[in-house]
């Protein structure tokens, strides 16, 4: 657990890796390169004098639920954006491996290149497909590996066919997964909020993702949707999926993440298990103002910390979060 | 004029607010025959009625510029047209209240109908009486009129069915369709010509039947396709919209000042087709009937393979990049090379048509007129987009429209008439004659906020994202 009091100590040079979450992490042991499914080393992502990262690195390991945590404007949807190439950050780099033996450099790569690779995300904003049915929301993620073409559709031709059928089946049944299987023919619009959010999951698990990236999940759901999600979440990791969650909901983050990074204005402020962030003066201070750490520490703890996050939202920051 | 009448097919999508109690059925129609709305339907439809009565009336002259109207209003000729007027703002009026009642009458019958099947195949017991419908035509209309039916309807048809697959599929604006039928026509001319009359002053070394060029110019317009949209598709919809329109004007200007393209006096003579299988023969001459059917036979082969396009991976991939680019990218679906592709197939189709056109008949650049590119993309979005049996039929009414006037009304004002049927299209069936179910869902949604009803908007990476 290695937590700088202050932004301005922070190291920001590509030879001191920062210890990474999942070096803080006690239960975790030391990662070898082998164990990483995706490393992020000093991204930086400016939008003209705005800069939204400030050098943040990040390491998750295989297998891991790791959680993004941060006020508002803190970066954690522009981490985001820059691991699934959305945006290209002007430096730094991430390297993303699908397997032990397989390694990508992905940015500068387009972000359907990047999701053929293994990486899949939500959006914090729902962004299905309104006017299609829930199945063919998630029938389009599971057709990204497909490769028959336009001929083989017009004719038919054996492969495609066989394809399709597949793919429905893969798109039943990860709706089955998220709890979604009596919804399958009604227009993804029309489902009420908190299923919008599942059959995201299941269009972005569709597309055989390795490592997934959900964006607050649980935002605008209720206490019993949260603790569906929870199970969701952790029934993906145990399919071998790695999951990287941003959330606000300190409840959903402590249940689920093995560990988790604190990001605000840019900068990576602490890392390690929910427990050890969570009594980090420097997460207080962000979420809270340095005053009267007492009191704060016991509403982060209790509470859902996106009540609290106007102390440390820069101005700009709400364009960038 | 917000009366658009859109049928809605989605209950749970709360449209007008509506009373708690049911005020019952005479107070409604009072309600909607004589409140803010209905009124002012009304007035609009006395406009329109006077309008029309000025359009079909005397014309003025210069030193009388009066003479029109007091011919035409001041006269009992009016009365026609108030009462036409009248009747329409009672069928527009009560046109929601109709819906109303059989909508609520069809629910009853087959309970609630949030459950979509995007893709429900038409009816086949109708497509089965349009195609006889189709064959039959011809048997009871004029030498012109079939003329017409292939040039103007078959033809057009078969751009519109092409184009459909830009504008309707992909979601994108290609202004200047019509190139690339120019290129088929043209590339017919090169490759397919006689001794004794080459169409052109440059040909190609060897004589083809203008069966064998259909595939030359499919993969040469497809090709031009790809060259132009390859870099523009890049860019966000309007470039494409803009940069197409110039594509149109140059490949016009080519044809009217190139030597090789024999300049404005067009292509004569190109060779008819013609079949020598075996045992058979047969050509296509003057007649225009052979052309309708050939025409009609690849129409329908076009119809039924862009339906299984619009059925596959394909077809949602494109569904999913009109609605949400940005999620469509990150769900995987290379969205520019499908852009490509359906830009492609659009270029290809118009190319296949240009074959069929330089075939049956002489053509000179005029044909290729930046307004016959407008005016395919007009028959799409009135018949319809993304809907193939309502381009086609949007290509007939359209077309039928403008065979019809030829002799009704004086040229001049031809594409006055034209612009009126469009416009009050527009107005009040802005999906078009037959709407796709899938594209009518997305407008609908989109005027409330959710999701896009085409890519023209957003570039693969935006601001958008950041929200």
């Amino acid at each position: 657990m290695s937590t700088p009091s202050a932004p301005s100590q922070r190291p920001a040079s590509d030879d001191a890796p920062p210890d990474a979450a999942v070096n803080g992490s006690p239960s975790l042991g030391g990662p070898t390169a082998d164990d990483l499914v995706v490393e992020a080393r000093d991204l930086t992502l400016r939008f003209g004098g705005v800069t939204s990262l400030g050098g943040v690195s990040l390491r998750q390991r295989r297998g891991e639920i790791l959680a993004v945590i941060g006020p508002n404007g803190a970066g954690k949807t522009s981490l985001f954006n820059c691991l699934t190439g959305a945006y290209k950050p002007q430096e730094g780099s991430v390297h993303f491996a699908p397997t032990p033996e397989k390694s990508y450099s992905i940015v500068g790569k387009t972000p359907h290149s990047i999701t053929k690779l293994g990486v899949a995300r939500t959006f914090q904003n729902i962004r299905l497909f309104p006017a299609l049915s829930a199945l063919e929301n998630v029938q389009i993620g599971a057709e990204t590996r497909q490769r028959h073409g336009a001929f083989g559709a017009i004719f038919g031709s054996p492969r495609a066919r066989r394809e399709d059928r597949a793919g429905i089946a893969r798109s039943v049944e990860l709706m089955r997964l998220v709890g979604l299987d009596h919804r399958l023919h009604e227009l993804s619009s029309s489902l009420p909020y908190g299923e919008q959010r599942r059959l995201e999951i299941a269009r972005a698990l569709a597309t055989e993702p390795k490592l997934l990236l959900l964006d607050e999940p649980a935002a605008g759901t209720n206490p019993s949707e949260k603790l569906e999600l929870a199970g969701l979440i952790r029934r993906i990791s145990e399919t071998g999926v790695s999951v990287l969650l941003i959330e606000h909901d300190m409840r959903l983050v402590m249940s689920v993440a093995a560990s988790v990074v604190v990001l605000n204005f840019g900068q990576v402020i602490a890392h390690g298990t929910p427990a050890e962030v969570q009594r980090d003066p420097a997460v207080i201070e962000a979420y809270l103002g340095a005053q009267d750490t007492e009191t704060q520490n016991t509403e982060i703890q209790n509470g859902e910390t996106q009540n609290a996050e106007p102390a440390a939202a820069p101005a700009t920051g709400k364009d960038l979060a | 004029m917000s009366a658009a009448p859109t049928v809605s097919e989605k209950p749970p999508a709360p449209r007008a607010p509506e009373p708690a109690a049911d005020p019952g059925l005479g107070a409604t129609i009072a309600a909607a025959l004589f409140g803010a709305k209905g009124l002012r339907l009304l007035g609009t439809w006395i406009l329109l009625g006077l309008v029309l009565a000025l359009m079909t009336g005397k014309d003025g002259t210069p030193d009388k510029p009066a003479h029109a109207v007091v011919e035409d209003i001041f006269a009992p000729r009016i009365v026609t047209f108030l009462v036409i007027a009248m009747v329409m703002w009672v069928v527009v009026a009560l046109w929601p209240v109709l819906r109303e009642l059989a909508a609520g009458l069809v629910e009853q019958a087959r309970g609630p109908a949030a459950v979509v099947t995007g893709n429900r195949y038409a009816p086949i017991g109708m497509n089965l009486v349009l195609l006889v419908l189709a064959i039959l035509a011809p048997l009871y209309f004029s030498t012109a009129a079939q003329q017409s039916m292939v040039n103007d309807i078959g033809i057009y048809a078969l751009l519109a069915l092409g184009l459909n697959v830009v504008i309707g599929y992909a979601g994108m604006l290609d202004l200047g369709y019509i190139a690339f039928f120019a290129i088929g026509a043209y590339a017919t001319a090169y490759f397919s010509w006689t001794k004794a009359a080459p169409p052109l002053p440059v040909h190609a070394p060897f004589h083809l039947n203008p069966f064998f060029v259909f595939p030359i110019a499919f993969v040469l317009a497809g090709l031009a396709g790809i060259i132009l949209g390859a870099p523009t598709l890049r860019l966000r919809g309007d470039y494409l919209a803009i940069v197409t329109l110039g594509f149109g004007e140059i490949i016009q200007l080519i044809a009217n000042n190139s030597s090789w393209t024999n300049g404005p006096r067009g292509a004569f003579g190109v060779p008819h087709l013609s079949i020598h299988l075996g045992g058979l023969n047969y050509s296509w001459k003057l007649d225009p009937k052979p052309y309708y059917y050939l025409l009609l036979g690849i129409i329908v082969i076009v119809m039924i393979a862009f339906g299984r396009l619009e059925r596959s991976r394909i077809g949602r991939a494109w569904a999913a990049i009109r609605e949400d680019e940005i999620a469509a990218e990150a769900t995987g679906v290379p969205t520019l090379k499908m852009k490509l592709l359906a830009f492609a197939i659009g270029a290809s189709v118009s190319g296949f048509a240009g074959v069929l056109f330089a075939s049956k008949q002489f053509f000179n650049p005029g044909v290729f007129s930046l307004q016959a590119s407008f005016l395919v993309v007009t028959i799409v979005i009135f018949g319809g987009m993304g809907n193939r049996l309502g381009v086609v039929v949007g290509s007939v009414i359209l077309q039928g429209l403008a065979f019809y006037l030829r002799d009704k009304v004086p040229a001049t004002d031809r594409y006055t008439w034209f612009g009126a049927v469009v416009i009050v299209m527009m107005i009040f069936r802005p999906q078009g004659v037959i709407p796709s179910r899938r594209r009518k869902r997305e407008i609908q949604l989109a005027e409330r906020g959710v999701g896009h009803a085409d890519s023209l908007g957003a570039a693969p990476i935006s601001e958008d994202l950041a929200s």
